[in-house]
């Protein structure tokens, strides 16, 4: 065995890490499932949900802090464990609106599970629970801190992976509550990140709301027609429309993206796209069929090739369109026109 | 001092100026002055303030030493001053009536001062008189003379154990922080609510103590961090460590061993959290204090990820004996098993409230009985609680139990860091139980679940039992949610946030299930569950009570026994109170 | 992408990376919290300057004597790479170095208007870096010389070794979803697709061969020769796809009346632009959620594009609208599906030979080179060796912009990109939650300059340069130095193009000088 390495065993099987490993990330490599609520795996440690815990020598200990150590003996659900764990979950929801039939992220919520899972259709333990009147104003996430379980994912990624930090903790106690400073309303840059980790439906995207849950969405995987970064960004789909655009953590953006990214896609169903060919006609544009604007426009260069030579022709493509219409039009140009008159505006 | 000089010490703790010493004190300066005192006894007389010496109920309280007599008087007004000046200072007649009774002995007689001893004896503002008693000695040996785990070594035969709430061994925890990699490393004073009185009366034992500390384990730098509100304890501490720098004892190539070491301040806000060692860090880093997970613990990587010492102020305090008197010395005072004296603050239904300082392994009755003077009117003892708002209540049945670390533990409390509270026949344990709790429950940080709404569930639950509407089975979710609070919390507060109400339910059963199964509180406090009646054969008809009676619920002719009607009656006790004839029951 | 993160020092010159690359910031950020340190130099308080250890704040257009100001340190302390320099770079000791001895932190302060200890903590910080790399954008390039910045960046580089490695090197961010991939595929008067010249003989036959018809063997016309070409009245016709000219150039005024001179203009676009309503044709075509396709990203990733949803209308998809063309000019295209695209193309370009839809989808795209089917793609260029064999340092000097400020256009004008907003607003201005928060066009302009000129923050301005002017509200702020002005270019209603140079151009890439136009503020 390499000294870098220890071995553990967990719930009965072992297993070799490297050390530094924690208990968490050597029961996933082991394909046996700890449920989290606080963790996320791009983020720094938090350690404030507790249902990750486990039992090392007898002691509940939660599994995204402890590291592995030569010879650990771990049990991952033990009737003890998981009663401890039902209770936590239990506690969640004694203060957690029972809004599921309503929350946009109905079947597709961590918190939702953790209940399915422990079968908690009323909590053990009630009392009073939140109650915000003040809703955020901002125009992009709908910020519903009663369904707020402060894993603090939301802080975290606004300061360690956006680096901008618009949001933090403010007051203790029960009343502990996320929000901008002075409770104002958010205005930062509005890039989603918060949403994307949110465990729950306390942050969702304002746009969307309303127009479609996790299980009647299709969804599909393509690139951010932005900048040129490239993310991967997944839209959700209804009936033709986009309503929403995620992103997934194993790609290169890491399941991060920018406000327009995120927000940015009404374009693609907007009323003002274009639907038919135009054709100047009396100086004024007038909608045409396809096959006589195509004929026009064969019928002109055609023409203009005649008279003037192939040179009198110039073509600018777009950056905005794929390798596959680019190399096209450039062959167009180039073998159908005659010319090398191309360009794109990369320059801009 | 010069033996034949007059001393007047007054006390100037922040009791004792919020009780007016200040005042008191600026009268003695003027009558010294105007009297000329020093011309007509041909001596010297100089007022001085000094540190709080624990007596606080009687405060303010002022030493008058006079031919090495020491005469202490109590509860001195500023109109008093004169007369002590002209009788006592100038006439050397003391003022009998006025000087402290003999609880004042007794309270002390059965302290054993070592942390405490100078407070209350010298000027806090002198580092001067800090040095002649043997002040920063103890640092000029630990870094001229010895090596750091020389000085260690000390600290562990010691057995010093931590002051702020865990009981970690001091020279342990140093140890490791020595050997734990990194060239840069940090000790930090944690100064707390009960460290104020030693911040206040011998702020320099602490920047001594931190100073030596930072030197075993191999630090350049040192923060106190302390409440931003503690104002005295802040200008104390700052004017000490402002003497010490200009002495050398902090700063650059220390008593010119090349040894650099630099202290500052870092202030908290008043949460109760921010005394938590790793709210702390977050707090010195600029973060908002709530606890890091742990491991790794800060001895390997603490403030900005360096290895770090964080000790209580009286930790602190305690090294600079330890390293004067040797280790050996300390090792004898207290039990087998935890060494050395503990503060406390004593308060409650005792008769002298105050600070003390006990040897550990003293019996809870001696504390109580003896240094406390007893309960308060005569009433019967209920149950101490130890160890600040997460501490368990003691029962008059374990009055013999001696107050150290393991015999806390086993009860379900903690030494903690140093709150004890009396209670007697008239407070309610449930009612006890639920003001901890909501207190507990404000001050969680808010971060873990178990903590954040556990505290807040078990308040509740705590509350309805005291308005009468509990259940039985309220009790059994009430447990089973300690153990998870206490089990799975991420920090101490929210692991020890249970015992209040765990070890108040262990000892007192029968007074939880009176408010469940009889809907009545044996102690009469839970106002939901109490009743206010008129004895009929004792009442005179005086109309107090009628008078006294905010909601207007008591009706009576004159002659005529009065009659009070439940339906108004909001059982704000004023009438209870009010009646000279005892003739109001409260059931 | 990844490598940003395990640079020690990063260099960012002339990009506002956190509002135009937001996730390759991300990982600037992520770098910086690791213990890089981060340089920026840009005339703008850009946000990332928060997360900046030293902020070089040089006059718009000093660029190149900002660097050899850097240069001359890195020398001067001896902190040059002079393994690299002897083994894989060429020019030197030769009038390269001569130049740089000339710019002292002192000259270069006093050019740049930046502290000469900035400068020197810069170059030592850079210089000192063993993973240092430089990222620049359009505050780089849109210059009259756009090309010496670029050059002086590379000599930066190439001095102390910080080229061909990882986690190092000259990066610039592409200002388009597919720059990179319109360039690769050959859409510049001068190159087939992979950069292949077509005026070499060899290449032209190459792709005659492969497209079955005789090919022209001239340099075709640039963007901008092509709009004074329809002026000059040489050229007839113009076939614009997916862009706005007459907002996104230099000179709105120019170009409309170049766009207007044509005799035959098709504009092929998702919107009605104020491009196509100058157009005698306008086709429909599909947004990038219609189609199927591949992208490629800053770092040469090829991705794949997805069909989202259906087209609306009769809108058609542009490659088969090229293809309709095509054959109506009597060359016809055919191909059965996209892949079928693909697949010629990496006959054309070896570099993307090696690549399928169905590689890239298992992969997660695929950066070029990637010459065979078993070959991983290239994270790093240049890591064995440059392209001509050794690098070559390139004497550069510091030219003024062409305009610089006099009496009557006291201001410089800088133009740029919003987070919130994109390019020419086509797309994200249709976005209602964007336009509530970032929906009106302003002009950044120095608080004491406002004071001065007697407005606020609200009030509007009239902004004038030697080619228009526009009326404009102002945001008085502490993010331009005095004396300069900026103006985000995504507005139709108050076009900063309007105010831009179209003849100010770089002399070799002929890019337009957007970054610097002088110009006159007053109250309206
Ligand atoms: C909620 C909470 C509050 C605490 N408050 C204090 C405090 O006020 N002062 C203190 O010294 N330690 C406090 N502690 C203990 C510290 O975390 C830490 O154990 C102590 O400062 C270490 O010093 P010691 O070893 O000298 O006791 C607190 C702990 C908890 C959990
Ligand atoms: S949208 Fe982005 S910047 Fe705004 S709060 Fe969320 S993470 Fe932070
Ligand atoms: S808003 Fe969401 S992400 Fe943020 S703390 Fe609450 S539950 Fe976690
Ligand atoms: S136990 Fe309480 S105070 Fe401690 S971290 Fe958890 S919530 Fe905060």
């Amino acid at each position: 065995m390499k000294h870098d390495m220890v071995t553990i065993t967990i719930d009965g099987r072992k297993t070799s890490v490297p050390v530094g490993t924690t208990i968490l990330a050597a029961a996933q490599q082991m394909g046996i499932h700890i449920p989290v609520l606080c963790h996320h795996p791009k983020l720094t440690v938090t350690g404030a949900c507790r249902v990750c815990i486990v039992e090392i020598g007898g002691q509940p200990v939660t599994s995204c802090t402890a590291v592995a150590e030569e010879g650990m003996e771990v049990t991952t659900a033990s009737p003890y464990i998981e009663g401890l764990r039902r209770d936590i979950v239990d506690l969640i929801l004694s203060d957690h609106p029972y809004d599921c039939m309503v929350c946009e992220r109905a079947g597709d919520c961590e918190l939702q599970e953790l209940a399915y899972k422990y079968s908690i259709r009323q909590p053990v333990f009630q009392g009073e629970r939140r109650i915000y009147t003040k809703r955020d104003g901002n125009p992009f996430i709908e910020r519903d801190m009663e369904k707020c379980i402060l894993c603090g994912r939301c802080v975290k990624v606004c300061d360690e992976v956006q680096g901008v930090g618009a949001i933090d903790y403010a007051y203790k106690g029960f009343e502990t509550k996320i929000c901008p400073p002075f409770e104002r309303d958010l205005d930062c840059e509005f890039c989603g990140q918060c949403i994307a980790v949110c465990p729950t439906g306390a942050l969702v995207s304002k746009p969307s709301l309303g127009k479609g849950r996790k299980r009647n969405v299709n969804t599909v995987e393509t690139v951010c027609p932005y900048c040129g970064c490239g993310c991967n960004i997944t839209y959700d789909v209804v009936k033709n429309e986009v309503i929403r655009a995620r992103s997934r953590q194993d790609t290169i953006n890491e399941g991060w993206l920018c406000v327009k990214g995120k927000f940015g896609f009404s374009f693609i169903n907007s009323p003002d796209r274009l639907t038919t060919p135009l054709i100047r006609k009396d100086g004024k544009l007038v909608p045409a069929g396809w096959d006589e604007a195509l004929d026009l426009i064969g019928e002109r260069l055609r023409k203009i090739r005649a008279a003037d030579g192939p040179d009198a022709i110039a073509g600018l493509s777009s950056a905005r369109c794929t390798n596959e219409e680019n190399y096209l039009f450039q062959k167009l140009m180039r073998a159908g026109v005659g010319t090398n008159n191309v360009d794109h505006c990369a320059r801009y | 001092m010069a033996n034949d000089s007059i001393e007047i010490k007054v006390c100037l703790g922040t009791s004792g100026s919020a009780a007016g010493g200040e005042e008191v004190l600026r009268l003695f300066k003027h009558h010294v002055q105007e009297q000329g005192v020093e011309a007509r006894v041909g001596r010297r007389c100089s007022p001085s303030k000094v540190g709080c010496r624990g007596f606080c109920s009687k405060d303010v309280l002022v030493d008058v030493i006079l031919d090495g007599s020491k005469t202490t008087y109590q509860l001195v007004t500023p109109n008093m001053v004169e007369r002590i000046v002209l009788e006592h200072v100038i006439d050397g007649k003391p003022i009998a009536e006025w000087t402290v009774k003999e609880e004042y002995a007794s309270f002390h007689a059965k302290q054993h001062k070592i942390v405490l001893g100078p407070c209350g004896e010298i000027d806090p503002e002198s580092i001067d008189d800090y040095i002649a008693m043997r002040g920063y000695r103890a640092a000029r040996k630990a870094i001229t003379q010895m090596k750091p785990e020389e000085v260690i070594g000390q600290v562990i035969t010691s057995g010093l154990r931590g002051r702020g709430g865990s009981g970690f061994g001091t020279g342990e925890k140093w140890r490791v922080c020595r050997g734990a990699p990194g060239d840069v490393k940090y000790a930090v004073c944690n100064i707390g609510e009960v460290n104020r009185p030693l911040a206040e009366g011998n702020p320099h034992a602490i920047i001594e103590g931190l100073l030596v500390g930072g030197y075993a384990i191999g630090a350049a730098k040192g923060f106190l961090y302390i409440r931003e509100r503690y104002h005295r304890s802040v200008e104390r501490l700052s004017i000490a460590l402002e003497q010490a720098r200009e002495r050398g004892f902090v700063g650059r190539n220390i008593f010119g061993t090349g040894f650099d070491f630099e202290m500052e301040f870092s202030f908290g806000t008043e949460a109760f959290i921010c005394g938590e060692e790793t709210a702390l860090m977050e707090s010195i880093e600029g973060k908002r204090a709530m606890p890091r997970v742990r491991p790794p613990f800060p001895a390997y990587a603490g403030l900005w990820g360096r290895p770090t010492v964080i000790n209580n102020a009286e930790t602190f305090s305690n090294i600079p004996l330890i390293i004067g008197m040797g280790g050996e010395w300390f090792s004898k005072i207290g039990t087998a098993t935890s060494k050395g004296t503990k503060v406390f603050t004593l308060s409650g239904k005792v008769r002298n409230n105050g600070l003390v300082e006990i040897p550990m392994g003293m019996p809870f009755r001696e504390i109580v009985y003896g240094i406390g003077g007893g309960i308060e009117g005569d009433k019967t003892l209920k149950g101490i609680q130890v160890g600040g708002p997460s501490g368990g209540i003691i029962p008059t049945s374990m009055l013999d139990m001696g107050l150290d670390y393991e015999h806390l533990a086993r009860v379900g409390s903690i030494v903690g860091s140093g709150g004890m509270v009396v209670f007697d026949e008239d407070d309610c344990i449930v009612n006890v139980a639920k003001f901890y709790l909501e207190f507990l429950q404000r001050e969680s940080c808010g971060k873990c679940v178990p903590c954040r709404i556990g505290t807040k569930r078990m308040s509740e639950l705590l509350t309805k039992i005291t308005e009468g509407k509990g259940e039985e089975n309220d009790l059994r979710t009430m447990e089973r949610l300690a153990g998870v609070m206490a089990t799975t919390s991420l920090c101490g507060l929210g692991r020890t946030a249970p015992n209040p109400f765990l070890t108040s339910f262990n000892h007192f059963r029968d007074e939880y299930l009176a408010h469940i199964r009889e809907k009545k509180c044996p102690a009469g406090v839970c106002t939901a569950l109490i009743t206010f009646s008129v004895l009929a054969e004792k009442c005179k008809a005086c109309g107090l009570c009628k008078r006294a009676c905010p909601a207007g619920a008591i009706t009576g002719a004159p002659k005529q026994p009065h009659v009070i009607d439940p339906e108004k009656c909001v059982k704000c006790g004023a009438c209870y109170r009010a009646c000279k004839f005892k003739a109001i029951k409260k059931a | 992408m990844a490598e940003i993160e395990n640079n020690d020092v990063l260099f960012v010159i002339g990009s506002n990376t956190k509002e135009n690359h937001p996730i390759i910031a991300q990982r600037m950020i992520k770098a910086v919290r690791r213990g890089a340190t981060l340089i920026i130099a840009d005339p703008r308080r850009v946000p990332l300057v928060r997360h900046a250890g030293i902020w070089m704040q040089h006059r718009p257009g000093t660029d190149v004597a900002l660097l050899n100001g850097m240069m001359h340190v890195i020398l001067a302390e001896g902190l040059t790479d002079r393994a690299f320099i002897d083994e894989r770079t060429e020019g030197f000791d030769e009038a390269f170095r001569k130049t740089v001895e000339e710019y002292t932190p002192e000259a270069a302060s006093k050019i740049t208007g930046v502290p000469k200890e900035k400068i020197i903590a810069a170059a030592r910080a850079y210089g000192k870096g063993k993973r240092a790399g430089i990222y620049y954008t359009m505050g780089i390039t849109q210059h009259s010389h756009g090309t010496d910045n670029v050059y002086a960046i590379a000599n930066l580089a190439l001095m102390t070794g910080n080229l061909g490695k990882e986690s190092a090197g000259v990066n610039p961010l592409r200002g388009q979803n597919n720059v990179q991939g319109s360039s690769d595929m050959g859409c510049a008067p001068n190159v087939y697709p992979g950069y292949q010249r077509v005026t070499v003989p060899m290449v032209k036959e190459r792709f005659e061969e492969l497209w079955g018809v005789k090919l022209a063997d001239r340099d075709g016309l640039m963007a901008n020769e092509m709009l004074d070409g329809a002026l000059a009245g040489k050229v007839k016709a113009l076939y614009i796809m997916g862009e706005n000219p007459v907002l996104s150039d230099p000179d709105t005024g120019h170009t409309t009346k170049a766009l207007k001179a044509l005799d035959f203009l098709i504009v092929q676009d998702i919107f009605l632009t104020e491009t196509a309503e100058l157009a005698h044709v306008v086709l429909p075509g599909t947004s990038f959620a219609e189609k199927v396709g591949t992208f490629t990203n800053t770092e040469r990733r090829v991705q794949r594009v997805r069909r989202v949803v259906d087209a609306p209308g009769q809108a058609r998809k542009d490659s088969l609208i090229i293809m309709e063309i095509s054959l109506r000019l009597g060359y016809e295209m055919h191909y059965h599906h996209t892949e079928e695209i693909f697949h010629e193309i990496g006959r054309a370009w070896p570099a993307m030979a090696g690549m399928s839809y169905s590689r890239i989808d298992e992969e997660g795209g695929l950066q070029w080179p990637c010459p065979t089917p078993d070959h991983p793609g290239t994270q790093f260029l240049f890591k064995g060796g440059f392209p001509r064999g050794k690098a070559r340092f390139t004497n550069v000097k510091y030219r003024p912009p062409v305009e610089v400020p006099d009496e009557e256009y006291p201001f410089v004008l800088t133009t740029g990109r919003l987070l919130f907003q994109y390019h020419t607003g086509g797309m994200t201005r249709r976005e209602k939650a964007i336009e509530a928060v970032a929906g009106r066009p302003y002009v950044e302009i120095n608080r004491q300059d406002a004071k001065a000129l007697g407005v606020a923050s609200g009030d509007k301005v009239k902004v004038t340069s030697r080619r228009g002017s526009i009326t404009i509200p102002v945001h008085a702020s502490l993010r331009p130095d005095r004396g300069v002005v900026f103006i985000p270019f995504h507005y139709r209603e108050a076009a900063a193009n309007v105010l831009t140079s179209s003849t100010a151009v770089d002399p070799i890439c002929k890019i337009p000088e957007l970054k610097v136009a002088t110009v006159r503020v007053e109250k309206s």
